[in-house]
């Protein structure tokens, strides 16, 4: 089980990437898309986890990944309403999306411990595919300095996720 | 106490009550300040004597908590926009963090009192 949950999340990895590659230098419009569908998706991943898991250490994990995601998504909607940029969905906002759908089909066949460790398995590795594409393309692609701004802060907070997934994910084997 | 006696000694209360000051007393001593903004904890160390109470606050969007990392010492959690408080008790140094977010890392160092 746990090798093949490793190839879903790496799948999920390598699927997005080349759409990223495509588009090296989105520009802001796409971003803010790219950014906001992330913060979503991982809302959708923790009201599932919320829906199944019965952990109280996973469950605290997923509640805080659905408000941290809302509350930047929040923020982040606050900033392209102001800044009059609408986000552009694209190849890399589509990728992501695709991905997160087929995982939370894998998911919802799973319950109990296997539901968990897949669980935050996935996250460590969604975490570190968006961590990946902020640090290399959308926070040097971006122009608008708000927007740039609001990315690095998103940065340190998915890199918060990414080490909380991992404290979790030790806790919980 | 007749009604006219109740009515002066309620005045006096409320005047006692609006002058300059008077409250002082009630508000305890300043807390030294730790402000959490964009991920960030600043300053990343403060020292503060024994006794001494500390308050963070938080200008994320996100909750955030003030975690002391070895024997949890003090954990708090603190709401987007609000701020918590710790009487520092004991002499020390120590290292906390935010237990949602755990890249979030700062230091205070404790001296006893009396000691700069």
């Amino acid at each position: 089980m746990r090798v093949r949950l490793g190839l879903i999340a790496g799948a999920a990895c390598v699927a997005v990437m080349p759409a990223m590659a495509q588009h090296s230098k989105p520009n802001d419009a796409q971003i803010a898309h790219i950014a906001y569908t992330a913060g979503a998706l991982d809302v959708e991943a923790g009201k599932q986890a919320l829906a199944i898991t019965r952990n109280p250490e996973i469950r605290e994990f997923a509640e805080q990944m659905v408000r941290d995601h809302s509350a930047v998504n929040e923020q982040a909607l606050a900033l392209v309403k102001k800044l009059k940029v609408t986000p552009e969905d694209n190849a890399t906002s589509k990728a992501l999306a695709a991905q997160a759908a087929a995982r939370r089909a894998e998911l919802a066949r799973l319950s109990g411990a296997a539901f968990d460790k897949a669980y935050v398995a996935n996250e460590i590795a969604f975490h570190k595919t968006v961590n990946g594409a902020l640090e290399t393309t959308l926070i040097p692609s971006a122009s608008n300095p708000e927007l740039k701004s609001l990315l690095q802060a998103g940065l340190k907070l998915f890199e918060g996720h990414q080490l909380h997934a991992e404290h979790t994910a030790k806790a919980t084997n | 106490m007749t009604r006219k006696a109740v009515w002066r000694a309620l005045f006096g209360v409320i005047a006692w009550a609006m002058m300059p000051g008077a409250t002082a007393s009630a508000v305890p001593a300043a807390a030294k300040q730790i402000t959490i903004g964009a991920m960030s904890i600043v300053p990343l160390q403060l020292t503060v004597k024994a006794g001494e109470t500390v308050e963070w606050i938080n200008k994320d969007v996100v909750d955030h908590t003030t975690t002391e990392k070895n024997a949890k010492i003090w954990n708090v959690s603190i709401a987007p926009g609000k701020s918590a408080t710790v009487v520092m008790k004991k002499a020390g140094s120590f290292e906390y963090y935010c237990r949602y977010h755990p890249n979030m890392v700062a230091r205070i160092v404790v001296t006893a009192p009396g000691r700069k």
